[in-house]
């Protein structure tokens, strides 16, 4: 076992983990932060999506150990003060869901999109999702709501 | 995952005797297919040795006209540098089109050139760019390095520390991605150099090649008609679910006059 020191959502956190632990799994399993997904657990549907030093990437296919020291915001971090982080409220208003076990890694994914383009054109949506997959394919008001959010955001 | 011990390299020597010493240690640096092999248990490393965050692995700088990329660059920050956009416009256009955004942010351009995926992006570039791939130990030309799938000219514990790309008049990048998984069915990568043109075919092949019979035709006329009467030998294609070889030698032909178009649109 090997501990690993990292911060969650804005607290620390000294973990003990196996080298082979994923990501995921440590904040899933050992924080309880069970808002993060694992959907394909093959790197593709992008439901464990979260940020790490402010970047998106996908929590099944990071080891805990490689996150050692970083600054990890997943989808619990993403309100403040009760109030939604303007892309949970733009997917309430849009219905950017249909079943709603794509929409955490979605939202962690959009919030990263906006932070490197806030405009982003149908197109740079389109491209900027492709880590995401929706089983239900309501991507129709996913897009709206990844619109409706740039707008918030002004 | 089997079971194996993390390490993080402190440097590149460190990172070299660590390998030595550990005969069935395997390196990391983005871990974009190391991960996803571990998980499938089809590798049992003893160790993984973590180079992603060296720093002699880093940056990218125009170094004696050529451009140079640390092997542990992640393909987002070489997609988004302004010395590779202004530079190698295809390069950086190549690096935001591989995988999706979230692969892009962990995997790194020497990660994707020591695994030498026959559908990978970035060793289209690397040979029709005439790169160099510097290692701890050698330097060697895009010509020898690959060799085949998954096959390269790396020595047991040899390590990628960055890539020299010979700078083009233009080139252009043009790929058809497999839809689920955006690699490359097959992708073209043409450069317009002051020794020639240079066309290189990944996606469709047992491994990256250079089409010289496009070659000889675009150095007389370059221009995507010129390629009209030519055709791809589909024996020596892949075949697939996705794809038969027939329709992969079709595309070779398509996506390198997509690629020579969009060469002639840029200035």
């Amino acid at each position: 076992m090997t501990k690993i020191e990292l911060t969650v959502n804005g607290t620390k956190h000294t973990c003990e983990v196996e080298d082979r632990t994923l990501l995921v799994d440590l904040l899933r399993d050992q924080l309880g932060l069970t808002g993060t997904h694992v959907g394909c657990d093959t790197s593709q549907c992008g439901c464990c999506t979260v940020h790490v030093n402010g970047r998106a990437i996908k929590s099944c296919t990071l080891l805990a150990v490689q996150a050692t020291g970083a600054d990890v915001v997943t989808i619990e971090g993403m309100s403040r003060g009760g109030k939604l982080h303007p892309v949970q409220q733009a997917f309430t208003d849009c219905h950017g869901l249909q079943c709603g076990f794509c929409t955490p890694g979605m939202i962690m994914a959009v919030a990263a999109l906006l932070k490197d383009n806030p405009h982003p054109s149908e197109a740079e949506i389109h491209h900027g999702l492709e880590g995401n997959l929706c089983r239900c394919t309501g991507y129709i008001n996913i897009v709206k709501a990844v619109k409706r959010s740039a707008e918030a955001m002004k | 995952m089997f079971e194996f011990d993390y390490v993080k390299a402190k440097s590149l020597p460190d990172a070299a005797a660590l390998i030595a010493a550990n005969p069935e240690a395997k390196l990391l640096a983005g871990g974009m297919t190391l991960i996803p092999t571990l998980k499938q248990r089809l590798a049992r490393p003893s160790h993984l040795i973590d180079v992603g965050g060296l720093p002699e692995l880093r940056g990218i700088e125009m170094k004696d006209g050529r451009l140079a990329i640390g092997a542990a660059m992640q393909h987002h920050e070489v997609a988004t540098s302004t010395v590779v956009k202004k530079a190698i416009p295809a390069l950086a256009y190549l690096a935001g089109h591989i995988g999706d955004p979230q692969v892009r942010n962990r995997g790194t351009l020497g990660g994707s050139v020591a695994n030498n995926d026959p559908v990978a992006d970035y060793p289209a570039a690397v040979l029709a760019l005439d790169s160099m791939v510097v290692t701890n130990k050698r330097e060697i030309a895009a010509a020898d390095f690959f060799q085949g799938m998954f096959a390269t000219a790396l020595e047991e514990g040899e390590i990628i520390v960055r890539l020299l790309f010979a700078v083009p008049r233009r080139a252009a990048y043009e790929k058809f991605p497999h839809p689920a998984s955006g690699y490359a069915m097959t992708a073209v990568f043409v450069a317009e150099t002051a020794a020639g043109v240079r066309v290189a075919v990944t996606g469709a092949g047992p491994g990256v090649f250079r089409w010289s019979d496009a070659e000889n035709v675009l150095a007389k006329k370059l221009s995507p008609a010129a390629l009209d009467g030519l055709k791809v030998d589909p024996n020596d294609m892949n075949e697939d679910i996705h794809a038969t070889r027939e329709y992969r030698a079709n595309l070779v032909k398509v996506m390198a006059q997509r690629a020579v178009e969009k060469l002639l649109a840029t200035k």
